[in-house]
């Protein structure tokens, strides 16, 4: 496949990074055909760019002024020359540019995102390792139920469990709100300070049982497989120690499937934030984007939806180049 | 299976469900849905009161807490909402409209998935690649975002909740059904059923899609669960069903703003409905996954 490339100076590992990138520009374009289609095809922007008791002059005016008299295609094109240059325009209800709207509150969205990633990896290796060791045991099951429930609870239900239990009856934790936050580097930060944490713990939990749930279940899938494999009979053989083996042989070849894995859920935390910070009033800009659903802010979600695609592309990537350093399979396949 | 199936002279449903009942927890699961699809369509029948029906809704009824006596005469055993609406009525019709949201989006995604999967499959070149491409493209985005924004551009309705979904849904039976099919039809009885010749369309219809079914069954009824918590999580944020037809999802997000002065169960009931409908759906799901994935038999 790559024979008609000259070899002499590409690594296959490059070329392997190369076609990827390509790729990942290929979906960033088709997205953005695909924004370009729902946002300004499908949904008729004039109803809400145009108050409805405006008179025809008013309208022809604000029609000629966003180009929406133009041809379809002219329209597309003005909004990709548009994306390129990063102009997104201004958002309809705050009236400031839309892209420094939501990349303000990008910070808050990635605090709780990243939170929820390390509460999901702390928790969930260990506990889907000792699933998968233990198979049979009670406590083996009883994690298995428990991430069993993980997948199915739909993640506001459990945000609302959660402040009824922690907040309402309790009164242990905070039930929305960022709390009290430290600025470094122009950015605030809730995980500094001790009223800050308190108010990330539910919403960052909450966020995180999803992700803890399916860890939980490749670090057992993968436990249980690696154990049975012929390198591991043999280090257990030889004499080494159950805890060298287990940390050592099997846990290096039960991370490639979650780094994979993990990556690609890192985009789908940030799109899941959606609902997680709306339920605990979370600043962030998954709060924003269904304000901005609410009140048919145009740019803002055209921006929203071009900001997380590019991210998951750029994931994607990450985690396809991640995967080729961390398994030489994956480096010989592609010669 | 098959093979034991067929050597004791049983049909391969009898012994998919001779193997599937060994798991007594997975029987449980299915009776609890069927007597909720059985609630769910004899709504009108089984509900004290018409929860939809102004005439039957009594304010001074509204916020009663659970196991009272209302003015109807009857026992409230779940309370009643805002309105004075039954609570117990109100979950059996959002029940109804969940469940019913749910298999339609279900059946179509998988119509249309399906079709899409095994038309790739056997056209094969450009068709399956671009076709392909697409289907990876938007599994690489989480369906809750796609629903998400499609139903904020379609706005609130059950077509458009249902559209949304399928849309949202599809690329999981096109990838399941076109992998079922690539391995199919390398197969001899494909080759010999093309070679006779019996039409493509007939192939792919009566001699693949049987074959294919076993993954499908899998992911359908993952997804319709799938399908069911989606479109409740729309319609708690306020941009799914409309008040007209208030799903569970409607009926949580009701009852949300009494949950902090302590008036729990006019969120909290319908919510415990929701779970026990996606939890029994899923379990089914995991017992047939294991059942008919010979690859998990150990």
């Amino acid at each position: 496949m790559t024979g008609g490339l000259p070899q002499c100076t590409l690594t296959p590992v490059s070329v392997f990074i190369l076609q990827r990138a390509a790729t990942g520009l290929v979906v960033i374009f088709a997205m953005a055909c695909i924004v370009f289609l729902g946002v300004y095809a499908i949904g008729n922007p004039i109803d809400v760019l145009i108050n409805p008791a405006a008179d025809q002059v008013i309208r022809r005016e604000t029609i000629a002024r966003y180009g929406l008299d133009r041809p379809l295609i002219e329209q597309f094109w003005v909004f990709l020359s548009a994306l390129f240059t990063g102009d997104f325009g201004s958002s309809f209800v705050f009236g400031t540019p839309a892209l420094p709207l939501i990349l303000a509150k990008l910070p808050a969205t990635l605090e709780l995102a990243m939170s929820a990633m390390v509460i999901a990896i702390v928790l969930g290796i260990p506990l889907g390792m000792y699933a998968g060791l233990r198979h049979e045991s009670v406590a083996a099951r009883v994690i298995m139920s428990g991430s069993i429930l993980g997948f199915s609870l739909p993640t506001f239900w459990v945000g609302l469990m959660l402040i009824l239990v922690f907040s309402v009856e309790l009164g242990w934790l905070p039930s929305g709100g960022r709390g009290a936050t430290v600025t470094i580097l122009g950015i605030e930060w809730s995980f500094l300070t001790a009223d800050g944490l308190a108010h990330l713990a539910l919403p960052a939990f909450n966020l995180a049982l999803f992700k803890l749930s399916l860890i939980i279940r490749l670090a057992r899938a993968g436990m249980r497989e690696t154990w049975l494999a012929d390198y591991i009979r043999f280090a257990r053989a030889k004499g080494l120690s159950p805890a060298r083996v287990i940390f050592v042989h099997a846990f290096r070849n039960i991370l490639i499937p979650i780094v994979t894995v993990l990556g690609l859920e890192l985009g789908s935390v940030i799109a899941f934030a959606v609902v997680t910070e709306t339920i605990f009033s979370w600043p962030g800009m998954g709060k924003l984007i269904i304000d901005s659903i609410i009140s048919l802010d145009r740019p803002v979600m055209v921006t929203y939806l071009m900001l997380v695609v590019t991210m998951f592309v750029l994931i994607n990537f990450a985690v396809d180049v991640a995967y080729a350093a961390l398994d030489p399979r994956v480096r010989e396949t592609r010669t | 299976m098959s093979a034991r199936g067929v050597a004791a002279g049983r049909s391969p449903a009898a012994q998919l469900w001779r193997e599937f009942a060994d798991s007594k927890v997975a029987v449980g699961a299915l009776i609890v849905v069927g007597l909720c699809m059985l609630a769910a369509i004899a709504a009108p029948l089984i509900t004290p009161q018409n929860p939809y029906d102004q005439s039957q809704l009594v304010l001074f009824d509204a916020r009663l807490p659970p196991g009272s006596v209302g003015s109807g005469g009857y026992v409230h055993w779940l309370g009643t909402d805002a309105a004075g609406r039954d609570l117990l009525s109100a979950i059996i019709f959002g029940l109804r409209i969940s469940i019913g949201v749910g298999v339609a989006s279900g059946t179509i995604a998988l119509s249309i998935g399906s079709a899409i999967g095994l038309l790739a499959a056997f056209r094969g070149g450009l068709v399956e690649a671009a076709v392909m491409r697409l289907v990876d493209l938007q599994l690489s985005f989480p369906a809750i975002l796609l629903a998400l924004v499609l139903a904020a551009l379609m706005g609130q309705g059950v077509a458009q909740v249902v559209t949304a979904l399928v849309a949202a849904q599809y690329a999981y039976y096109a990838r399941t059904v076109h992998g079922a099919a690539l391995a199919e039809r390398r197969k001899d009885y494909v080759e010999a059923a093309l070679g006779i010749p019996l039409s493509t369309r007939r192939v792919m219809a009566r001699h693949l899609l049987p074959n294919a079914l076993p993954p499908l069954l899998v992911v359908a009824t993952v997804q319709i669960a799938n399908a069911i918590a989606i479109e409740a999580t729309l319609s708690f944020l306020g941009i799914g069903m409309p008040i007209s037809e208030p799903s569970l999802g409607t009926l949580i997000a009701n009852g949300y703003q009494f949950m902090l002065s302590g008036r729990y169960w006019i969120s909290v009931y319908p919510g415990i409905a929701l779970l026990i409908v996606i939890m029994s759906i899923n379990l089914v799901g995991d017992r047939l996954r294991d059942v008919l994935n010979p690859r998990l038999k150990r």
